[in-house]
């Protein structure tokens, strides 16, 4: 049963008609082309499928498409800022915080909107926004001083 | 991973649409708030709802409202995240704010809704236990009008509730408390976050600070028998008490005494039992010392 959403896909108009129960996730990947964003458990855990929902962080693998009418959606593709990458994604390449990859764009949307909420978070306060995002290559520590790199130069800016 | 099959998703925008979509369309049907239990039911637990009617386009059903006689009313759909992060429930009851923020992950917690936990009606529900220990009452509507019916009442077993299939949860009702109102919620759980309960405890009393004196104590336990519950007897043994050390240590070993767990693969019954003992008493005396700052930097507090 299709439905006609319309939607704001990384910052551009779009108008879609998709199965109503075609879950955010798969309308990203396989209808829209938009294959940033990961499905690593399906069911909430593990955040690879993270996206940003009316400026929120949420898991794209548990939302059906006919709840998106009106929606603003923004994945890893939408999250360079002009022709530049994101500090956030700067900060995760120059410190080595990411392994084999695939958590990563969760890891990336994750952290930025703990930043736009925290200028100047704690370590302890990264860890506990990135509880939903699991890596399973390696330790949380260069993830977690890549965003703390990318909060010091987010501040510069500002500055 | 399993997809759902596909589906019908309806939007109305009242509550009686709702409803009414739900009688018009037959069995089969569900109600669809946040989605972070439905959608995994489909995925992993082979639901397949015929169709589903997504609440979230009705206006008026989410928010937190502080009332003049000092009640709170939290709107069903307010989210998790929105409980957790709200000046005012942080204000007056920081730790129903923190048994929000235990749940999953910052992304679950900005789809789930506190309505939705309460009529998913899971034993280990971490916003149950600090709900029922703050006496809340949920306000439910049908075709023929509402009823607002206490939290414990509420609960009838694992996924089981007392409303009936094409009524809806609107809002959660918090009576009015004193300002000298303490509490402490300890969701016990292997992992820090991510996890579901072992048990979880909450307790709320008025405490006296400077003779040590608790009234109106209230205890509630999660994960350790079918329905959230509260623990009659360890309140009575405090009721009007000076409270020791002593004294929350044999409120834990009562409140064990009453709980009714079961063993799972989390965990044996026997361990849940004391489990409750221990936490009992750390809640009761993390409540009294009413330590100041910000829950998520009291790491102390929580085991």
């Amino acid at each position: 049963m299709n439905k006609k959403i319309r939607v704001t896909l990384n910052g551009k108009r779009t108008d879609l008609d998709v199965p109503a129960h075609r879950l955010l996730l798969d309308l990203l990947r396989d209808e829209i082309g938009l294959t940033g964003t990961k499905e690593g458990c399906g069911t909430g855990d593990c955040g690879a499928c993270t996206v940003l929902l009316n400026g929120k962080p949420v898991n794209s693998c548990l939302i059906f498409s006919g709840e998106l009418d009106g929606a603003d959606i923004v994945t890893i593709e939408g999250l360079k800022i002009g022709p530049e990458l994101h500090p956030v994604q700067k900060a995760f390449i120059r410190d080595g915080g990411a392994q084999c990859g695939y958590c990563t764009p969760g890891m990336l949307m994750m952290a930025k909107s703990l930043l736009d909420e925290n200028p100047d978070p704690s370590d302890e306060e990264i860890r506990f926004a990135l509880a939903g995002n699991l890596c399973r290559c390696t330790g949380y520590a260069k993830i977690v001083q890549a965003v703390q790199d990318a909060a010091a130069e987010l501040r510069a800016r500002r500055a | 991973m399993r997809r759902p099959e596909p589906l019908e998703i309806f939007q109305p925008t009242s509550i009686r649409e709702a409803g009414a979509l739900l009688k018009e369309k037959g069995p089969g049907g569900r109600f669809l708030a946040g989605g972070t239990d439905l959608v995994i039911a489909v995925k992993e637990k082979g639901l397949s709802p015929k169709y589903v009617v997504d609440l979230k386009r009705i206006p008026g059903l989410s928010g937190i409202r502080e009332e003049t006689d000092g009640g709170l009313k939290i709107g069903a759909l307010t989210t998790l995240r929105e409980v957790e992060t709200s000046p005012i429930v942080l204000k007056r009851f920081p730790f129903l704010a923190q048994s929000a923020a235990e749940v999953g992950s910052v992304q679950i917690r900005h789809r789930a809704t506190i309505g939705g936990n309460m009529a998913n009606a899971t034993p280990s529900a971490d916003v149950a236990p600090a709900l029922l220990a703050l006496e809340a009452k949920v306000k439910i509507v049908g075709l023929n009008g509402e009823r607002v019916v206490e939290l414990e009442q509420f609960f009838r077993g694992p996924g089981q509730t007392v409303m009936a299939p094409e009524e809806i949860l609107t809002e959660i009702v918090i009576p009015p408390a004193s300002p000298a109102l303490v509490g402490e919620y300890i969701k016990f759980s292997p992992r820090e976050m991510m996890d579901l309960a072992y048990i979880g405890v909450a307790v709320a009393f008025v405490f006296n600070a400077s003779q040590k004196r608790c009234e109106k104590v209230r205890i509630a336990l999660g994960a350790v028998s079918p329905t959230p519950m509260r623990a009659r007897g360890a309140e009575s043994l405090l009721e009007g008490q000076i409270l020791t050390e002593e004294l929350a240590e044999r409120a834990g070993a009562e409140a064990a005494r009453e709980s009714k767990p079961i063993s799972d693969v989390r965990s044996s019954a026997e361990y849940r039992r004391d489990m409750v003992r221990v936490n009992t008493k750390r809640a009761l005396l993390n409540a009294a010392a009413q330590r100041p700052g910000k829950w998520t930097e009291r790491r102390d507090r929580r085991y």
